[in-house]
């Protein structure tokens, strides 16, 4: 006997008796449908942080100098001669000037905006295009141009439809000409990214009070060596201020690895808890199948009297809780991926389920059938066909 | 393969000193207390006795559904009373067909189906199981009926499916028990007409009953009591019973 023809046996056997066969698998589908929606929604969830800090850039260490130490400091110069040496691992040393709540006028309009004073380099690493104008170059900064850029917000906040190109602006009374115009990123809205006003570091020192830089960017070659780039200029700080309280540097990164752990273990407990109603699934499974030997005690001795061997028992009946178990699975997951598009768009993340949990859910369905079929189907192949004819 | 068994070749069953004895707490229960029986191939044999007579135990030795407290059993040559379950199911299969007197098809089933079980364990390949299915059930005049459950059919057609079914595989045996119990008479003599034609084909008939009258119908009548062979004899032609 093939395995074709114990499949159309146990078919069968489902068909004749559908309400129960559905009540058997509503035990999957549920334990199905429950483990795909919560990984999916906390995956979804913990995506959408995760694109969030991922937009600050993988490759980006932030590198603070804390100032604790006044003796010692670390001129901009010296990390620029310092990405110099590691071409391998740090691409650009980007200055990290800012002054919020600086005043910004033109004509009669005021308002308040943070300034951020940098180099050309900083609309690379921020991912930012200019809709009109240009952004800083490098004469700028040699020369010490008072130039600006502002966000779109403050286009429209300051110009309305005029065109805010060749314009001065006064921030906090110093005179400033406007040459470019971000692009809209955030819906122009106020305190979003499309406020702001981006100066040259080098003009700003006395808008900023100080020429001492304490905020750099650093932009590693690739995400995957930031970890090792920012270890390296842990070392080169240390070893010029001597003192580990005087400086901070943080890989975006490390930060985004440490979210993925997290998510990690956040998955494997929602599916576990899921898994075990998935469990309770595969426990009725074996009631019923143990139920429905017992049932068919007759039938079992019919078959063994004219010939089936203990495979053919065991193959019929275990096919049966595999594909009661398996069909459970897939309309588990059509449920699944339902519930979690749905959940997702009431939380407002992506939380479409990934293949490979619908295929580990479909498989553990599939292995729930197996393991729970297996003790009534052996027993069923373990009947004597003598009492089993003499049965009711 | 078989001829390295075929020590006894000459019958379709033998059996030598066979026992079973069941053990009810203290008390032990001989079922079959010694038994001999040689049946010779294409012989039509009744076995009678009362219920408790160890009739049906000795039933289930010779349709292998059983093992025996000791003794040997030769079907058709071949040793088989110390076989394991799926070994005992394949000489069921091979050898045997079983005709019962609750019919005992597959209520699920076709009669198409339930003719074609059988074929299925023996590994029959699909188109030469439709044939054989065809042939069976056109033995039986049921051929038209093949798409009907067996509820759909009256009893007397059920125990022909059931025939037809023991036929299916071309097993040289044919084991009746009781096959005319749930029927009236009328059909049950159709019935005994059929087993008696099945005889006349070449198949050895083993025909288990208590009645005396269908017990007469077949050549030979072997009664039991008590777990032994009380009366072994042939039947002449006007059904009189002829000691050996």
């Amino acid at each position: 006997m093939n395995f074709s023809q114990a499949f159309k046996m146990g078919m069968k056997s489902i068909m004749s008796s559908k309400l129960r066969t559905f009540l058997t698998m509503l035990g999957i589908i549920i334990g199905v449908c429950a483990v795909i929606i919560l990984v999916s929604v906390v995956q979804g969830s913990t995506g959408s942080i995760t694109d969030q800090i991922s937009s600050l850039g993988a490759n980006s260490i932030s590198v603070m100098l804390t100032g604790n130490n006044k003796a010692k400091t670390v001129e901009y110069e010296e990390l620029l001669e310092f990405a110099e040496e590691n071409p391998d691992y740090i691409q650009y040393v980007v200055p990290n000037m800012s002054l919020s709540g600086v005043t910004v006028k033109y004509m009669n309009t005021n308002s308040s905006v943070s300034v951020t004073g940098t180099t050309p380099e900083y609309i690379t690493i921020k991912d930012r295009e200019i809709s009109e104008g240009r952004f800083i170059n490098s004469s700028d900064i040699r020369d010490r141009r008072k130039v600006a850029i502002i966000g779109s917000y403050n286009a429209q906040d300051l110009f309305g439809f005029e065109s805010p190109i060749d314009k001065q602006i006064k921030l906090n009374g110093q005179i400033y000409t406007i040459v470019g115009v971000f692009e809209e990123k955030a819906d122009s809205e106020e305190a979003s990214d499309d406020d702001l006003v981006v100066i040259p570091y080098t003009a700003g020192r006395l808008l900023f009070n100080t020429s001492k830089i304490s905020s750099y960017t650093v932009w590693a070659t690739t995400p995957e060596s930031s970890e090792q780039a920012a270890d390296m200029l842990e070392n080169f700080l240390f070893k010029k201020l001597g003192d580990e309280d005087g400086y901070r540097v943080f890989a975006v990164s490390s930060m985004l690895d440490a979210i993925d752990e997290i998510t990690g273990t956040m998955t494997l407990l929602t599916a576990g808890i899921a898994g075990i109603s998935l469990l309770v699934g595969g426990i009725g499974i074996m009631n019923i199948m143990l139920v429905s030997v017992t049932e068919r005690t007759r039938e079992i001795g019919i078959r063994k009297a004219i010939g089936a061997r203990r495979f053919n028992i065991l193959s019929q009946f275990l096919i049966e809780s595999v594909v009661v178990s398996c069909m459970g699975g897939l309309v588990g997951i059509v449920l699944g991926i339902a519930g979690s598009v749905t959940i997702g768009m009431l939380m407002g993340v992506n939380a479409f389920p990934q293949v490979s949990v619908m295929l580990a859910a479909f498989l553990f369905s599939a292995m729930v059938g197996i393991f729970f079929g297996w003790a009534p189907a052996n027993k069923a192949s373990k009947l004597n066909p003598i009492d089993a004819l003499h049965a009711d | 393969m078989d001829d390295k068994n075929s020590v006894n070749a000459e019958y379709m069953i033998d059996i030598s000193d066979m026992y079973k004895i069941y053990k009810m707490g203290d008390n032990e229960v001989r079922a079959l207390n010694g038994v001999n029986v040689k049946i010779k191939h294409k012989e039509f044999v009744s076995i009678i006795g009362p219920s408790g007579s160890g009739k049906s135990t000795l039933m289930n030795m010779i349709g292998c559904l059983d093992t025996p407290t000791s003794g040997t059993y030769y079907i058709d040559g071949k040793e088989v009373s110390k076989l394991r379950d799926d070994e005992q199911a394949k000489i069921r299969n091979q050898k045997i067909g079983f005709i019962f007197q609750q019919y005992n098809l597959l209520p699920k089933l076709t009669v198409e189906e339930n003719v074609e079980l059988p074929l299925i364990y023996a590994g029959v390949s699909g188109v030469k199981r439709k044939e054989l299915i065809k042939t069976a059930l056109s033995r039986v005049g049921l051929y038209d009926r093949r798409h009907h459950k067996p509820s759909e059919l009256s009893g007397g057609q059920q125990q022909r499916v059931s025939i037809a079914r023991a036929l299916a595989a071309r097993p040289p045996m044919i084991l009746a028990d009781e096959p005319t119990g749930a029927l009236d008479s009328k059909t049950g003599t159709e019935v005994l007409e059929m087993l008696k034609e099945l005889h006349k084909e070449g198949k050895t008939i083993v025909l288990i009953t208590h009645d005396n009258k269908i017990a007469h119908e077949a050549e030979r009548i072997i009664r039991i009591m008590d777990g032994k062979i009380v009366f072994d004899s042939l039947i002449d032609g006007d059904k009189n019973e002829v000691n050996v």
